[in-house]
C-alpha cells in the first residue's frame, strides 16, 4: 500500500508535470526578468523575489522543447538547498493528491531530455501526471 | 555542532583575546592585581568548562597555567618576561586547540607536554624572589637584568642605569611599605604575608608606585626605608594599592584623573594618604578640597569610570551575524519598497504624501541603525597588535612601544575582517624593517625605544587608518637600486621618478629591500598583497617616508561593504552596474566624430585618448546582446581601470551613479566571468554587476593567459605602471616561422592590399595609399634575411608606420594579436638586423622589431618623405 503524496502540478509544452509540494516555495505570476547574457540558454533570467535574486530557468528549454511564445510564463519557485530557483512554466495546475500505487517508471514513449528529468508517471483517471526530478531539473547544466 | 560547545568556543575566544591584552598590560605594570585576577578568571573559566565538556588535553594545559597563575596571584613570585612569554604561549596553544575543536570536535593531537613542563617548572621556580633581585640591581647590575626581574617595564622604557638604580633603591623599601599598607587595610592577600616581612606579592603592588616616587626625587627613597624599619607601624605606604582581587582596580577614579592629566599622581597619592589617615570623604572630594583639580574634571572622570565599568555589564546582547545579515536584507527590501512608493507618491493627496515623507525618513534612519549593528570598533583588530609587536620586538631584539589613537573608530564587520591581515603585515614590517635596533637608534640620537603609532579616524565617509613608526624610513636610493636590480624599472626610467614614486615601488610585486630574509618578512610577497587586499575592498594605500625619521602608511577604506557606489550603464536595453572603484572617466563621442575617432587595428577598436591608444571593448558585443541600432547617435566610452590596465567600455548610454547592494548570483549563473553579482535597482528590477576584470579578459584587453601575471603585477602605482607596460602588435612572418612584436605606438594603421596593387618605383615596391605612395618593406626579408618577393601573393597584410609623407608599410604574413605587457628586453637577437631584442611574451619568445633600423636599412629613406603625387 503506497502512501499518498501531494503534488503541485503545472503544464509545460503540453506535458502535465508535478513536483512534491514540499519542494515548492511559492508560485508567482509572470515576473519581470533580467536576462543574463552569456549564460546557458536554459537560464531565462533573474527575478527579484522580495529582495532575493532568484534565477529563473526556462523549463521548456530544459526539457528540450521549443521556446515559449510571447505568452508570459508563470514561476514555480523551488528551493534547492540554500538557494531558490524558479522554473518558468506555461500554466499552473492544482495541487493533487496521488497514491504511490499509481506510480510507474517513465513510459517508453517519453524520450529525450524529458525522460532524464522525470522520475516516472502517476496514472490519473483523466491523464498521466509526470513526476519531475527536481534535483536534476534544477542542477546547473555542465555546458 | 553542539550548542554548548559553540557557546564555549565563542566565550573562550573572547576570553583569549582579553587574556592577550591583560598579560601585556600586566607585564607593563605588574602592580595591577585586578589584571592578574582577570587573567586568572579567564583561564579558570576555560579550564572549568573544558573539563566539563571532556577536552582532557586542553584541561591539562589550562590546569598548570591556573596553578602558575594562582601562585602569581598569591604573591609567591611576580610576573617576569619569562613567565609572560610562557603564558602567551599558553594562549596560543589554547587558541590552536579551540580551532581544532571547532574544526573536528576534538582538542587535537598537538603535543603540549613541553609547554606543560615549562609552566610546571616556572611554577616551581617562579621568577627569582623579588627583593634579592632588586638588591642585585642596586649593586650595579645592568638595566637588562633589572628588567628581567623586578621592574621590567620601567627598565625597558628607559634602559638608563639611573632609573634602574632608582627602582633598585626603592626596591628594598617597598615590600616593607607594602606590609604597612596591608596592616592598615587589614586585607591579607595570603597567610604567608604576615609571617614573611618581605612579601613579594605586595611588592608587586607597592613596588612600582614606589619606583615612581623615588624617581621623582629623594623624597620617595627617604620615605620608603623609613617604612621598612617600622614594618607593622601605622605609617602607611603611599600607594595604598587596591587589594589583590579587587576587580575595579583598573578604573579607580584617581588613576583616571591622572590619565586625563587633571591631577598629578602625587596629588592622588596624597589624597589616598589623607583617606587612610581617616579622611572619609571620597577621593574626588578630597582632591577638589586640596585644590588639585575642580569639580568639573572630577565629574568627567566619574562619567568615564561609569562607562568603563558599564562596558563589562549586561548592556549588550550577543547576536548572530547571520541574523544581522538577514536584517540587512530586509531593510534593503524595505528601502526598495519605499522607493517604489515614492515614485507613485506624487499623485497622492497631501495627507498621504506627508505619511510617505515620514515613512521615507524612518526607513532611512532604520537603514542606518541596522548598518550600525554591523559596525565594530577597529580596536577588535588592533587589540591583537600589542602582542604581535611584543613577540616580534623580542625576537628581533628591539624595543617598541605601541600607541593607539581612535581605537573606537567603527567599521563594518566585513571590512574589519578584510583589513586584519594587511594591517598585521604592515605592523610586522614596521617593527622588522622600520624600527632600528636600540643601539642604532641611540647612535642616531633617538630614544632606544621605537614608537609605533596606530591612528584611525573618520573623514568624508571613509575611514583613515595610519600606521606610523619613527624608524629609519625608506631610502629612495635603495629602492631605486633594488627596483632596477629586480628588473622592475629600467635604469633610465628610475632616474625620472621622484622620491615619492620610488617609495611607492615597495608595493610592486616581487619587491623586498630587506637585506636579510627573516622569518617575519622579506620574502617580497608583502606589500603588494597588502595593497591588493586593501584595494579589493575599495580602499587605497599611500605611503610617506622620511629617511631617518620614520614611515607613515595611510590606508583609506569605505565604512561599509554592504553597499558600494556603482555607475549604471545601459547596453542592449539592459542596465548594468559598474563598481565605481574601477571608473576612471567618461568620454562621449558624438555621432559625427565616432567614425574617425574610433580607429581600428586589425579588428581591434581603439580610441585616441589624449594621445594614447585606448583599447575598446563593446559591451553589447562582448555580452552577445543586441546593441543599439546601427548609426547610433553618440557613443559613450566608460574608461575603466583594472589591474592597472586601462580600457574603454563602449556602452549605449550612461545613466547615473547609485549606491547598490551587492548580491551573489545563483548556482546557474555564477560561473560567468563578466559578472560579479547582481543588485536590485530602485524600480525593483534586477541589474547585473559587471566584473571589470572578467570583462577585460572577455574582450581580450587583458589576456587570458596572463591572468596570473596580471594579478601579480596589479601593484603598479599610477604613472610608472602605464609606462612599464607596452602595447605590442604581435605579427608573424615567413609562414609563421617567426613571431615579431611591434610597439603599438609605432603602428598607425593596419591595411590589406590586393597582390596586384603592387607597383614599383625606383628600386622599391610601393602601393598607392590614398593619394600618396606607400613604400613597402618585407619584414621577413629584413629579419629573416631571405624569403620570397612580395609579388605573386594574392593579398598583403601591411602594418603602416608613420603618418603622412613619412609612412612606411611593413609587410607581414599575419597579424596575430595585440597585447599589453611589461616587456623585459633580453638583449639583441644574434645575427638579425632590424631587431631590438627578444622578450618573453605570453610564454613564447618574441623578437622586438626596431622599426627605425628597418626603415634605415631598407634604403627607402629617399622615398620616405619624397612627396610625390601619384599620377593615375
Amino acid at each position: 500500500m503506497g502512501a499518498d503524496r501531494q503534488l503541485c502540478t503545472f503544464v509545460v509544452g503540453g506535458l502535465h508535470l508535478g513536483v512534491g509540494v514540499e519542494h515548492v516555495a511559492e508560485v508567482l505570476r509572470p515576473q519581470q526578468t533580467t536576462a543574463v547574457p552569456l549564460a546557458h540558454e536554459e537560464v531565462a533570467g533573474l527575478i527579484n523575489l522580495r529582495g532575493e535574486i532568484v534565477t529563473a530557468l526556462d523549463l521548456r528549454r530544459r526539457l528540450g522543447l521549443e521556446a515559449a511564445g510571447e505568452e508570459p510564463q508563470m514561476n514555480v519557485v523551488l528551493t534547492m538547498g540554500e538557494e531558490a530557483v524558479s522554473l518558468l512554466v506555461d500554466e499552473i495546475g492544482e495541487v493533487v493528491t496521488v497514491s504511490e500505487d499509481d506510480f510507474e517508471p517513465p513510459p517508453e514513449t517519453v524520450a529525450g531530455p524529458t525522460r532524464e528529468l522525470i522520475l516516472g508517471a502517476f496514472k490519473l483517471d483523466e491523464r498521466l501526471l509526470l513526476l519531475l526530478d527536481t534535483e536534476r531539473a534544477l542542477a546547473p547544466s555542465s555546458a | 555542532m553542539d550548542e554548548i560547545v559553540e557557546e564555549f568556543l565563542v566565550e573562550s575566544y573572547e576570553n583569549l583575546d582579553r587574556l592577550d591584552a591583560d598579560l601585556l598590560a600586566l607585564e607593563e605594570d605588574p602592580s595591577r592585581p585586578d589584571l592578574l585576577a582577570s587573567i586568572f578568571r579567564s583561564i579558570h573559566t576555560i579550564k572549568g568548562t573544558c573539563g566539563f565538556l571532556g577536552y582532557a588535553k586542553l584541561e591539562r594545559v589550562a590546569h598548570v597555567a591556573e596553578s602558575l597563575l594562582s601562585r602569581l596571584r598569591d604573591g609567591q613570585f611576580m610576573l617576569t618576561p619569562e613567565i609572560a612569554t610562557a603564558l602567551l604561549r599558553l594562549v596560543d596553544a589554547v587558541r590552536l586547540m579551540l580551532a581544532s575543536i571547532e574544526a573536528n570536535g576534538t582538542d587535537g593531537d598537538g603535543d603540549w607536554s613541553d609547554l606543560v613542563a615549562q609552566l610546571e617548572a616556572l611554577q616551581q621556580s617562579g621568577g627569582s624572589p623579588a627583593a634579592p633581585a632588586a638588591t642585585e640591581a642596586a649593586s650595579g647590575a645592568t638595566a637588562v637584568s633589572a628588567a628581567s626581574t623586578a621592574s621590567a617595564p620601567a627598565a625597558l622604557r628607559a634602559a638608563g642605569a639611573v632609573e634602574a638604580l632608582a627602582g633598585a633603591v626603592a626596591g628594598p623599601g617597598s615590600p616593607a611599605a607594602a606590609v604597612g599598607a596591608q596592616a592598615v587595610n587589614g586585607t591579607g592577600a595570603s597567610g604567608g604575608a604576615g609571617g614573611n616581612p618581605i612579601s613579594p606579592v605586595l611588592l608587586a603592588d607597592a613596588g612600582a608606585p614606589a619606583n615612581r616616587v623615588s624617581a621623582n626625587g629623594s623624597d620617595g627613597t627617604a620615605r620608603a626605608p623609613t617604612a621598612s624599619f617600622e614594618p607593622g607601624g601605622a605609617l602607611p605606604a603611599e600607594p595604598a594599592p587596591a587589594p589583590a582581587g579587587d576587580p575595579d582596580g583598573g578604573d579607580r577614579l584617581g588613576e583616571l584623573l591622572v590619565a586625563a592629566g587633571s591631577v598629578t599622581s602625587e596629588a592622588v597619592i596624597l589624597a589616598n594618604y589623607a583617606q587612610q589617615l581617616g579622611d572619609e570623604r571620597r577621593i574626588g572630594e578630597v582632591l577638589v578640597d586640596h585644590g588639585a583639580t575642580n569639580q568639573d574634571e572630577v565629574n568627567e572622570a566619574l562619567q568615564a569610570q561609569k562607562e568603563r565599568r558599564g562596558s563589562v555589564s549586561d548592556s549588550s546582547v550577543r547576536v548572530d551575524v547571520g541574523l544581522l545579515d538577514d536584517l540587512m536584507n530586509l531593510v534593503s527590501e524595505l528601502v526598495l519598497a519605499r522607493n517604489q512608493i515614492l515614485q507613485h507618491s506624487a499623485s497622492r493627496d497631501t495627507v498621504a504624501s506627508g505619511t510617505f515623507q515620514r515613512l521615507n525618513l524612518i526607513t532611512t534612519e532604520f537603514q542606518e541603525a541596522v548598518m550600525k549593528t554591523r559596525m565594530q570598533p577597529i580596536r577588535n583588530v588592533w587589540s591583537k597588535f600589542p602582542r604581535v609587536v611584543r613577540d616580534l620586538a623580542m625576537a628581533c631584539g628591539k624595543q617598541v612601544r605601541v600607541e593607539m589613537e581612535g581605537e573606537h573608530t567603527e567599521l563594518d564587520k566585513a571590512i574589519i575582517e578584510a583589513i586584519r591581515d594587511p594591517l598585521t603585515h604592515v605592523i610586522r614590517n614596521a617593527v622588522d624593517h622600520g624600527i632600528e635596533a636600540p643601539e642604532k637608534r641611540l647612535a642616531a640620537g633617538k630614544p632606544a625605544e621605537g614608537h609605533l603609532r596606530l591612528r584611525a579616524y573618520h573623514e568624508s565617509g571613509q575611514v583613515n587608518i595610519e600606521v606610523s613608526d619613527d624608524g629609519r624610513g625608506i631610502d629612495p636610493e635603495r629602492v631605486r637600486a633594488k627596483a632596477v636590480e629586480r628588473g622592475l624599472l629600467t635604469e633610465a626610467h628610475s632616474r625620472e621618478l621622484g622620491e615619492r614614486e620610488l617609495v611607492a615601488m615597495i608595493f610592486s610585486p616581487g619587491f623586498s629591500t630587506a637585506e636579510q630574509v627573516t622569518n617575519v618578512s622579506g620574502r617580497g610577497v608583502g606589500m603588494d598583497v597588502v595593497k591588493t587586499n586593501i584595494e579589493k575592498i575599495g580602499g587605497t594605500v599611500d605611503i610617506q617616508s622620511e629617511l631617518g625619521r620614520g614611515t607613515t602608511l595611510k590606508v583609506k577604506i569605505p565604512l561599509t561593504l554592504a553597499t558600494i557606489p556603482a555607475f549604471i550603464v545601459t547596453s542592449g536595453g539592459e542596465r548594468y552596474a559598474i563598481p565605481q572603484a574601477n571608473l576612471v572617466e567618461l568620454v562621449r563621442v558624438e555621432a559625427d566624430q565616432s567614425d574617425s575617432a574610433i580607429e581600428d587595428i586589425h579588428g581591434a577598436p581603439v580610441y585616441r585618448l589624449r594621445g594614447r591608444l585606448l583599447p575598446l571593448v563593446y559591451l553589447d558585443e562582448t555580452l552577445g546582446v543586441a546593441g543599439a541600432p546601427e548609426g547610433r547617435s553618440a557613443v559613450s566610452i566608460v574608461v575603466l581601470k583594472v589591474n592597472d590596465r586601462t580600457f574603454g567600455l563602449v556602452v549605449d548610454d550612461v545613466n547615473d551613479t547609485e549606491e547598490i547592494v551587492v548580491k551573489a548570483l545563483g548556482e546557474h549563473v555564477k560561473g560567468i566571468p563578466a559578472f560579479a553579482g547582481a543588485t536590485i535597482m530602485g524600480d525593483g528590477r534586477v541589474a547585473l554587476i559587471l566584473d571589470v576584470l572578467g570583462l577585460a579578459r572577455q574582450g581580450h584587453v587583458v589576456g587570458e593567459q596572463r591572468s596570473d601575471a596580471a594579478a601579480a603585477s596589479a601593484m603598479h602605482g599610477g604613472a610608472q605602471a602605464e609606462d612599464a607596460t607596452t602595447s605590442l602588435l604581435i605579427v608573424a612572418t615567413a609562414h609563421r616561422r617567426r613571431t615579431l612584436a611591434i610597439p603599438l605606438a609605432e603602428v598607425t594603421r593596419l591595411e590589406k592590399f590586393p597582390g596586384d596593387a603592387l607597383e614599383v618605383a625606383g628600386h622599391h615596391t610601393v602601393v598607392r595609399y590614398g593619394n600618396r605612395i606607400l613604400p613597402l618593406v618585407d619584414l621577413s626579408a629584413m629579419v629573416d634575411a631571405g624569403s620570397g618577393s612580395l609579388s605573386g601573393r594574392t593579398q598583403l597584410n601591411v602594418v603602416v608606420h608613420g603618418t603622412g609623407e613619412s609612412s612606411v608599410g611593413l609587410v607581414v604574413d599575419e597579424v596575430v594579436d595585440i597585447v599589453q605587457e611589461r616587456v623585459e628586453v633580453q638583449g639583441a637577437s644574434a645575427g638579425s638586423s632590424g631587431l631590438a631584442g627578444a622578450a618573453i611574451i605570453r610564454g613564447g619568445v618574441v623578437d622586438l622589431v626596431d622599426i627605425e633600423q628597418i626603415v634605415a636599412e631598407a634604403g627607402i629613406a629617399d622615398l620616405v618623405g619624397a612627396a610625390e603625387e601619384v599620377v593615375a
